[in-house]
């Protein structure tokens, strides 16, 4: 890994305390897949324009490909590799239950910017939904089907 | 947690790559199977294996091998199953394995929407001589005739007697069994297969949603480096110089290497550049920034978008080759009553997956392991041999899941790349394409300019048609020439039913400049996009409804089986024979009809909503969209409603035909409204999202309804067949709403979308 002479950066990734020697610049993303394993997290655009590396920060949806690993020194972090025990949260369970994926790159992002909007907002409307989910691109086009999921989940939350 | 145990089991001990876990209905540990001999799946230990496809073990799980790619079209959630109805097995013992790239498995190159059109047979005969064999040793361990015995639910069952043995517990018997001949072999009636045609689980799902799924960036080996590559902005530039210390100085970079320059023509070559070779991703991306290449741009720094369309129109307004001929269109057109001219342009295309290219090689000594999301395994193969010049039998290739492909990862450069990295640096190294990368240096679907004429008699009755295309062929990047061939003609062109009397089609010459290739339905989206644009015309000039005139164009229903018929000396159709799949004009027609009547067609302007319709035979599937568009006060339009109707004859499952047409619509939005790659100088002017927009949830219809045709035909494709009406249906709605006729694509010329 990249050596780095600073201190060490000290966060929590899907709960378990992590102490990282890498470069504070070099993106959560390749923290996330390069240096921790976790290769749920895509890498899309490098941009923030595409969504596919969505990840929580403190619970807020972030585009880990544009944030500096040492923003989340001290905080929490969320992969799709941690939204669940055994993938049995709402949405991944309306996701399979509706069949949502295609080629299935992009859907962890997805899901991930679905998890944070269902926590402040169990019950979204179409538009809020929309709006949560504009920055996520899927190029296989299963966006009919993400908006009936998160629906989906939100009343398997209720229930 | 089965199917983890499952994956420590000696069976699967060894195997490189895990794609997926556990799943509904099938078993999915999807270990890519190493290349098996002819005979029997290689590793898989005792058991009955009759072939490379299956494998019963004798503890009853049976394996079967997907040999074709899964890139989102749900080829794993597909063939498998229709092998295992075949056989009788139960789904919730069936485990999916993912072939290497290897000959023995026949047709690997998962393209042209051939993986069920292709291989349907086949598989059920593989599968139907499996269980010739388990029923005739379950009979004889039951003591009766094979006659009476049946392979039901996963055993060999002797109905009459009640008596039955299960599939795990005849394995090692038949494993001693001679093969049945193939003609000896009887393929289930089609009634029996349980599951093929409905709607069935996908098997990755759980994969895909707990970020399991093993793509090509997600293969990880001890030791493993990463590379990023520098590449020429223009094709056949050169590297005049670059500051290899800048690169060096960052922490993390290992190798700094300058590729070999390419040499038309370019097929599968490497596209040349200097390679940042690093501990990780970061780094290589860093020291990539830092190199500051100067290039030598090369000849093709001549191309420029708008010049190059000057050019393209200038070819069409001239004779081109005469590739299809049905009576004297020349001369009816100057006998016509009224006559109709128009032209299209639809510009490159960018193939865009979401995962962008990425390869991982290891090269010891004379061998070769790769691991890739590639369409074609047995091309990516041929490409490493190629590169480090050992036989094929050296090498191998490990199919990961691909990240959305839609034809950029038939191509082998990016696998050459890493292999030539992992031999110069002799460790084992990832090959990570940037967004920017993969947009400035695809293989883009080609650009065209068209020239429709038609001849109208008194009546209004057409009697002549005739039909210019010029584009850059995709034969350019194999070294072929600058004018579309008969075969490049059949997408759209030649295989076009026309009931008129006077059929005129000329392929236009058109030097490329980029490296063409095969997007998504191909020369259909453009072809599609001409025609059922022009009928709109037609119709709208002789204030006609737009679907009365195409059923009119088309003729009554009818099989068109002969070439003579067409007016042409060959027609490729898709590398099906006219007798087994000829062009039906009943079955198109069929499509026009439900998707008109689903739609609510006879009331085309409503409610400030205007409906737009086209249809197009292609991959021998017959496809119908029609569209609603609306226009907000701001002028901004959107489709907001989808209907599709297609006839892809028999289909294996019906959910995952379903999801490939809403993606269609997506993806023909998409190409619609935004989807343009322009040339500025050689080099490509988009480089991100930012600039190359693409249909997000917010522009997606609030529905799209999806009919699909129950059908005993042959199967037909899928994957593309749904995409080259789409832009048509929006364009002509486009017109119904606003009165503006587009013929240039995409629509973000001329409106707000």
């Amino acid at each position: 890994m990249t050596e780095a002479t600073s201190s060490p950066i000290q966060l929590r990734v899907n709960g378990v305390e992590r102490e990282l020697r890498v470069d504070p610049d070099m993106p959560l993303l390749w923290v996330l897949r390069d240096v921790l394993g976790l290769t749920g997290t895509k890498y899309g655009c490098g941009q923030a324009l595409c969504g596919a590396c969505s990840v929580h920060l403190d619970g807020a949806v972030v585009r880990s490909c544009c944030t500096p690993v040492r923003r989340a020194e001290g905080r929490d972090v969320t992969t799709i590799e941690g939204l669940s025990e055994d993938g049995t949260h709402p949405l991944q369970q309306a996701w399979i239950e509706l069949g949502v994926p295609q080629c299935g790159f992009c859907q962890a992002g997805q899901i991930m910017t679905a998890a944070a909007l269902l926590r402040k907002q169990p019950k979204p409307s179409p538009e809020q939904v929309e709006q949560s989910l504009a920055g996520n691109l899927c190029r296989c086009g299963t966006y009919t089907r993400i908006r009936a999921a998160v629906q989906r989940a939100a009343e398997l939350t209720k229930g | 947690m089965r199917a983890m145990q499952l994956g420590r089991r000696p069976f699967l001990a060894g195997l490189p790559v895990a794609l997926g876990g556990l799943a509904i209905g099938l078993r999915s540990d999807a270990a890519g199977a190493a290349a098996p001999p002819p005979r029997g799946v290689r590793g898989a230990g005792a058991g009955f294996s009759p072939n490379v496809f299956l494998h019963v073990a004798p503890d009853g799980w049976v394996s079967v091998v997907c040999h074709r790619s899964e890139m989102g079209q749900g080829v794993r959630s597909s063939l498998p199953v229709l092998l295992a109805d075949e056989l009788g097995a139960d789904m919730a013992r069936v485990r999916v394995l993912q072939a290497d790239g290897d000959a023995v498995y026949g047709d690997q190159n998962t393209d042209g929407s051939s993986s069920v059109r292709g291989h349907y047979d086949q598989l059920r005969l593989l599968a139907a001589t499996a269980r010739t064999v388990l029923v005739r040793v379950g009979a004889r361990r039951l003591g009766v005739k094979a006659a009476e015995c049946e392979a039901l639910d996963h055993r060999v069952v002797h109905p009459r007697s009640g008596r039955s043995v299960d599939f795990g517990g005849l394995a090692l018997l038949a494993e001693r069994e001679p093969l049945p001949a193939p003609g000896a072999v009887q393929l289930r009636p089609q009634a029996e297969l349980r599951h093929v045609g409905e709607a069935l689980p996908l098997l990755d799902a759980k994969a895909y949603v707990t970020g399991s799924a093993v793509f090509g960036a997600d293969v990880r080996l001890p030791g493993m480096l990463t590379a990023v590559i520098a590449r020429s902005p223009v094709v056949g530039g050169r590297v005049l110089g670059f500051d290899e210390a800048a690169a060096r100085a960052v922490p993390g970079v290992r190798h700094v290497l300058r590729l070999p320059d390419p040499q038309p023509p370019y097929a599968f070559q490497p596209w040349g550049g200097v390679a940042v070779v690093a501990d990780d991703t970061w780094a290589a991306l860093r020291g990539s920034r830092a190199l500051m290449v100067r290039w030598d741009a090369g000849s093709n720094q001549s191309y420029d978008s708008p010049a190059y369309r000057e050019t393209l129109r200038q070819a069409v307004r001239s004779p081109g080759t005469v590739l299809r001929k049905l009576g004297d269109a020349d001369k009816a057109l100057e006998s016509a009553v009224q006559r109709i001219d128009a032209e299209y342009y639809v510009p490159h295309l960018p193939h865009a997956p979401m995962e962008p290219p990425v390869a991982v090689a290891q090269v010891t000594g004379d061998r070769c392991e790769v691991w890739a999301p590639t369409q074609n395994p047995q091309a990516a193969r041929k490409e490493a041999a190629r590169v480090l010049g050992v036989s094929e039998q050296n090498v191998s290739v490990h199919v990961t899941f691909l990240g959305g492909a839609f034809g950029r990862k038939s191509k082998a450069d990016f696998v050459a790349e890493a292999v030539w990295l992992a031999r110069e640096t002799g460790a084992p190294v990832r090959v990570q394409w940037t967004r920017e990368d993969d947009l400035r240096h695809d293989y883009y679907n080609t650009v065209s300019q068209q020239r429709l004429s038609a001849g109208l008699d008194a009546s209004g009755k057409l009697v002549a048609w005739h039909h210019r295309s010029a584009f850059p062929p995709i034969g350019t990047v194999f070294g072929g020439g600058a004018r579309p061939s008969l075969g490049d003609f059949q997408q759209g062109v030649l295989d076009v039913a026309l009931d008129v009397p006077n059929v005129q089609a000329e392929a236009c010459e058109a030097p490329a400049h980029v490296r063409i290739g095969w997007l998504r339905s191909v020369y259909n989206i453009f072809h599609a996009f001409s025609t059922n644009c022009f009928i709109d015309e037609i119709a709208v000039a002789r204030g006609a409804d737009c679907r009365d005139v195409m059923l009119e164009v088309l003729g009554p229903p009818r099989q068109i089986t002969t070439v003579a018929e067409l007016g042409v000396e060959q027609l490729r159709n898709y590398g099906a024979s006219l007798e087994e799949y000829p062009v039906d004009v009943g079955r198109l027609r069929h499509v026009i009809e439900r998707v008109t009547e689903l739609s609510g067609w006879s009331e085309r302007r409503r409610d400030g909503r205007a409906l737009g319709l086209a249809a197009h035979r292609s991959f021998l599937s017959y496809v119908a969209v029609v569209v609603s568009v609306v226009q907000a006060e701001s002028g901004k339009l959107r489709v907001d409603e989808a209907w599709v109707a297609i006839d892809a004859g028999r289909i294996v499952n019906l959910d995952r035909v379903r999801s490939q047409m809403e993606g269609s619509v997506i993806f023909g939005m998409s190409l619609a409204f935004h989807g343009s790659i322009t040339m500025r100088a050689g080099a490509t002017e988009q480089s991100n999202f930012r600039d190359l927009r693409l249909v997000r949830v917010a522009d997606a219809p609030r529905a799209i309804h999806v009919e699909v045709q129950k059908s005993e035909a042959r199967s037909g494709g899928v994957g593309e067949p749904g995409v080259p009406p789409v832009a048509p249906a929006i364009a002509n709605a486009v017109f119904a709403r606003t009165g503006q006729r587009v013929r240039d694509l995409p629509l973000s010329r001329v409106f707000v979308v």
